[in-house]
């Protein structure tokens, strides 16, 4: 499965990681600074203390002269210079029109502002020169007159490079980078590994819950712990256990009809056995009787065919429901089953039959009788001439279409024609058949696994049955 | 038309009086009695030509008196069976019945079947056949099995003669219901494929692996004398 990103997991992992990512940089750029102020501030202190030493140490006379001195010299001021300089050090020492100059730098490089600066006090400031950080330290020497300072106008400017600096600071944010990177790697393993404590149960209930959607309804899951997760697996139990009793209460009430049914329908058996035995000796009675009996016993012979009917159909019926219904498959001459069909009922004359003698097909030939019985019956009966039963083999089945030319069903009743029980329309009258002839020919269908459709003709009906190959 | 001598069990006293007056007006001639045990008692003094019986009696029911009706002698018979349920129909049929009718029965139905039943096969003029050990003397209406008379039932006969009339042919089943049992019903194959058995298990050596009927799977029975 790929987790989507809408997935728990997903976010989840998204979350850790965003958590992460944000400490880590935080904490880096925290800690990055820090050093960096306390390196900066060591360096900038060790610099100043060398310059104001070395400056302190300033043995020739500058300023206003005094008696007896002599100005500097510029050979003065070049070892001044070098008393400050270093390896890798610059130092610019001025003095009125006397400049000094050790390393690479000039008083060009001195920035006006710290120029500016460094008449009052000690002075430093950090620049990139030439792609190159340097510490600058600027001041100038001030000489006690009569125990009060005096500006001499020698100016001193000494460039540290800050080189070493910087390295040890870019393998610190190095160091910091690499931390945060295994931070967050860290924290994506312990996401995908809480991920997974969470989604394992919730996986588990889903799966749970579509058990019992198919119907699986004594599907329970073990409850660990206490938390959350445990809870909802609790209440699932309990919902699926509350299912399951009022669907077993359901079916076995459901049961209970059907059987009530089945054997309504068998008990109703004997007494119509012993009535359709003597229905002959009645219809044959009927003849000789007066006008008004003999109508009677014709109306009770009538209404005998239709409970027989409905009693059969109802047997039917309950046996489908039951699921005893069984298929007993064999070669069957299709021309010949539905010849047979037609001319048991006595409805050759009526119906016209398009069927090539050579077609045969592997169906239960009772069942099919039923349904090709039950289809025309409805054709002949609901429908009207000419009623056409025509049988084409398929790519993958059996076609057989039973198309009537009558007045047609109402367009909003085609969908429940196949319904027990259902009539369409209220015009039609209701001795006519037991209501249960359609729904009786899709179940035989089913059972064989093939379809039926019904569809609005002009004029009248089309069924439409398939069976598959088997 | 033709008188028959019917016996008829059936428990229900009304089902029982009114098949008996439906097909005494039929013209055959009924004795009825409402448990197998009593019509087994006068089955040998009766000497009905067929038996119709209930399958669901109190007592020994419909079946099992057919299984002992067919140890006594070739009697048809016609089973009543109120459900319809292939169960009771393929055990009956395996206890050797004849036909069967599923209830309610219209009684120009029953009428039909038992005058099927009771058609007697038609003698042929060309008297005997020899299989090998199997004599069919067509005009005799007699089967030998190496020189010992074997009793068919009347249905059983006839479609043994109309397999040995086409030798060699591909019956289907279809047409032997309707040249045996009279049967335009779309009947149910099952009565041929039951009758098939007991005719092998009367004729052929080794029934499980017959030489002289022969299923042709998908269409239905071929006599081939090895």
């Amino acid at each position: 499965m790929i987790p989507l990103p809408t997935g728990l997991r997903a976010r989840l992992v998204i979350t850790f990681t965003l958590v992460a990512v944000t400490a880590s940089m935080l904490v880096a750029t925290i800690g990055f600074e820090l050093a960096k102020t306390a390196l900066v501030t060591r360096t900038e202190r060790t610099s100043m203390d060398l310059v104001v030493r070395e400056l302190g140490g300033v043995d020739f006379p500058v300023g206003r002269p005094r008696p007896g001195e002599a100005a500097p010299t510029s050979r003065e001021l070049n070892r001044l210079a070098q008393t400050m300089s270093a390896p890798g050090r610059s130092v610019v020492v001025e003095y009125g029109d006397l400049v000094s100059v050790t390393g690479p730098m000039n008083l060009r490089d001195v920035p006006n502002e710290l120029y500016g600066r460094a008449k009052q006090s000690v002075v430093t400031q950090r620049r990139v020169i030439r792609g190159e950080l340097w510490l600058i330290v600027g001041t100038e020497v001030y000489r006690a007159t009569n125990g009060v300072p005096e500006a001499t106008g020698l100016r001193a400017f000494v460039f540290f490079p800050m080189r070493a600096d910087v390295g040890q600071l870019d393998t610190l944010r190095a160091r910091l980078f690499q931390g945060g990177i295994a931070i967050v790697l860290i924290a994506l393993v312990v996401a995908l590994f809480s991920a997974r404590q969470v989604l394992l149960p919730v996986r588990r209930l889903s799966a749970a819950a579509q058990a019992l959607g198919e119907g699986r309804l004594d599907t329970r899951l073990p409850v660990h712990g206490h938390d959350e997760l445990a809870g909802l697996t609790a209440r699932f139990n309990d919902a699926a256990a509350a299912l399951e009793l009022s669907v077993s209460e359901l079916r076995s009430l459901e049961a209970m009809s059907r059987r009530f049914v089945a054997d309504v329908s068998h008990e109703l058996r004997t007494p119509l056995t012993a009535m359709t035995a003597v229905t002959d000796v009645l219809s044959e009675e009927a003849d000789r009787l007066p006008e008004a009996p003999a109508e009677a016993v014709r109306l009770v012979l009538r209404e005998i065919e239709r409970l027989r009917e409905l009693v059969e159909h109802l047997i039917e019926i309950s046996r489908f429901d039951a699921g005893t219904a069984t298929l007993n498959l064999e070669p069957v001459n299709v021309a010949d089953a539905i010849d047979d069909c037609l001319g048991t009922r006595g409805w050759n004359e009526q119906v016209k039959v398009n069927a090539s003698q050579g077609l045969t097909a592997n169906l239960d030939p009772r069942r099919f009788d039923v349904i090709v019985a039950n289809l025309v019956g409805n054709a002949l009966k609901h429908g009207g001439p000419p009623v056409v039963v025509s049988a084409r083999s398929t790519e993958n089945g059996l076609e057989i279409r039973v198309r009537d030319h009558g007045k047609g069903i109402p367009r909003e009743a085609l969908p429940h024609v196949f319904d027990r029980f259902f009539k369409a329309g209220a015009g039609r009258a209701r001795s006519q058949g037991s209501g249960l002839g359609l729904a009786i020919a899709r179940a035989n269908v089913h059972l064989h696994g093939g379809t039926i459709s019904v569809r609005a003709q002009e004029p009248g009906t089309l069924f439409t049955v398939w069976l598959p190959h088997t | 038309m033709r008188v028959a001598g019917i016996l008829l069990v059936e428990d229900d006293p009304s089902v029982r009086t009114a098949l008996e007056l439906a097909l005494t007006r039929q013209g055959h001639s009924v004795t009825s009695y409402a448990t197998g045990e009593e019509a087994l008692d006068h089955i040998r003094a009766r000497r009905p030509e067929i038996a119709i019986l209930d399958v669901m009696l109190p007592g020994i029911d419909g079946i099992e008196v057919c299984r002992r009706v067919r140890k006594l002698d070739q009697l048809p018979v016609i089973l009543l069976t109120a459900r319809g349920d292939d169960l009771d129909i393929v055990v009956g049929l395996e206890a050797g019945a004849d036909d069967y009718v599923v209830k309610p029965v219209e009684p120009r139905v029953l009428d039909a079947r038992i005058r099927a039943i009771l058609r007697r096969a038609e003698s042929a003029a060309s008297d005997r056949i020899t299989f090998g050990d199997l004599v069919i003397d067509r005009g005799a209406l007699k089967v030998t099995l190496a020189g010992k008379e074997i009793h068919l039932t009347p249905t059983e006969l006839r479609l043994l003669l109309e397999l040995v009339r086409h030798p060699g042919q591909v019956l289907n089943r279809r047409y032997l219901l309707r040249a045996v049992w009279d049967h335009t019903h779309i009947a149910d194959s099952r009565l041929v494929d039951a009758c098939v058995q007991r005719i092998r298990a009367k004729i052929e050596p080794k029934p499980a692996e017959p030489v002289f009927i022969h299923t042709v799977r998908g269409f239905g029975y071929r006599f081939s004398p090895p």
